[in-house]
């Protein structure tokens, strides 16, 4: 009796804290972000396809297709690689418009967000 | 003849993107969020879908809705093939036509080859339960392209039909 009134309460629950809806391929990087006294990175996969295939990305930029691969430091991006190849005030905003980039609530897990979620890129 | 398509969207179909205050993700009291382009700018005037970002990117991009860059450095080769592979040959499920124009519209060769997949057509051991897990098509299928509920888009091709002469037989 117990089990049969727990469970809908905490599936009910569970639905109701599901986190509100992010769009379609979000990508939250916070591996340092936060440690370093900065809000998590949001990186919106829509808002940058509508301006370069993947392949700039995954190809010429070295991103590897997977959240939480990348080990990206703002070293590395001042100095133009990563997302500085094109974050460098030329192509798209420059390095030190941090807030455009770090503009994430704080506690977010890196990861996939945006639905449609299953065993493998919203849950690794 | 039977087609397996999904139903067009109806055109009073309205799509609805949330504002990134309140996407769960963004912070709200960051200064900085105005100026950030909403997904109802960009995404409303492209064509429609049903699932992801209620866009078609494919259609998107044929109908010159959008031109994304395909490189960054000049030197880059920008490399397309108009291929198609028939995969699942033995499933119980239809038929997998695998174009490799439009994937290759937005990916480079060795995005998929030769980690993911090997050139040599039959020499890939597919698995859904590996997809769903987020390996082999579901690196992006589930992640970024459209998602795997969305199943007669790769399975499309009926198994009492004589495969097309213009495709590959793989595995």
């Amino acid at each position: 009796m117990l089990t049969r009134l727990i469970i809908p309460v905490v599936l009910g629950v569970a639905l109701v804290t599901a986190p509100a809806a992010a769009e379609y391929a979000d990508v939250v990087l916070n591996k340092r972000s936060e440690k370093e006294g900065v809000r998590p990175v949001i990186f919106p996969h829509w808002f940058h396809r509508v301006r370069f295939r993947c392949k700039v990305c995954h190809d010429e930029l070295g991103f590897e297709m997977r959240a939480g691969a990348n080990d990206v430091r703002m070293a590395d991006i001042v100095n133009g690689k990563f997302c500085g190849m094109c974050h460098n005030g030329r192509i798209a905003w420059g390095a030190e418009r941090c807030d455009l980039c770090h503009s994430g609530k704080t506690g977010l897990k890196s990861r996939v967000y945006g639905g449609h979620e299953t065993l493998g890129p919203g849950r690794w | 003849m039977v087609l397996i398509a999904e139903a067009p969207i109806a055109a009073e179909t309205v799509r609805r993107w949330l504002p990134l205050a309140q996407d769960g993700l963004h912070d709200p009291a960051n200064p900085a969020l105005r100026l950030l382009q909403e997904p109802s700018v960009a995404l409303s005037r492209l064509p429609s879908d049903r699932v992801g970002n209620q866009v078609n990117w494919v259609a998107a991009l044929e109908g010159g809705h959008i031109n994304p860059r395909t490189n960054i450095l000049p030197e880059s080769r920008v490399r397309m093939i108009d291929l198609d592979i028939l995969l699942n040959l033995r499933g119980g499920t239809p038929i997998v036509r695998f174009p490799h124009r439009q994937h290759t519209l937005w990916l480079d060769c060795s995005n998929c080859h030769e980690h993911l997949f090997k050139s040599k057509a039959g020499a890939n051991k597919f698995s859904m339960e590996r997809i769903l897990k987020g390996e082999q098509c579901g690196v992006c299928h589930g992640a970024v392209s459209f998602p795997l509920t969305a199943c007669e888009r790769c399975h499309n091709t009926p198994r009492n039909k004589p495969p097309p002469a213009a495709a590959v037989r793989g595995s």
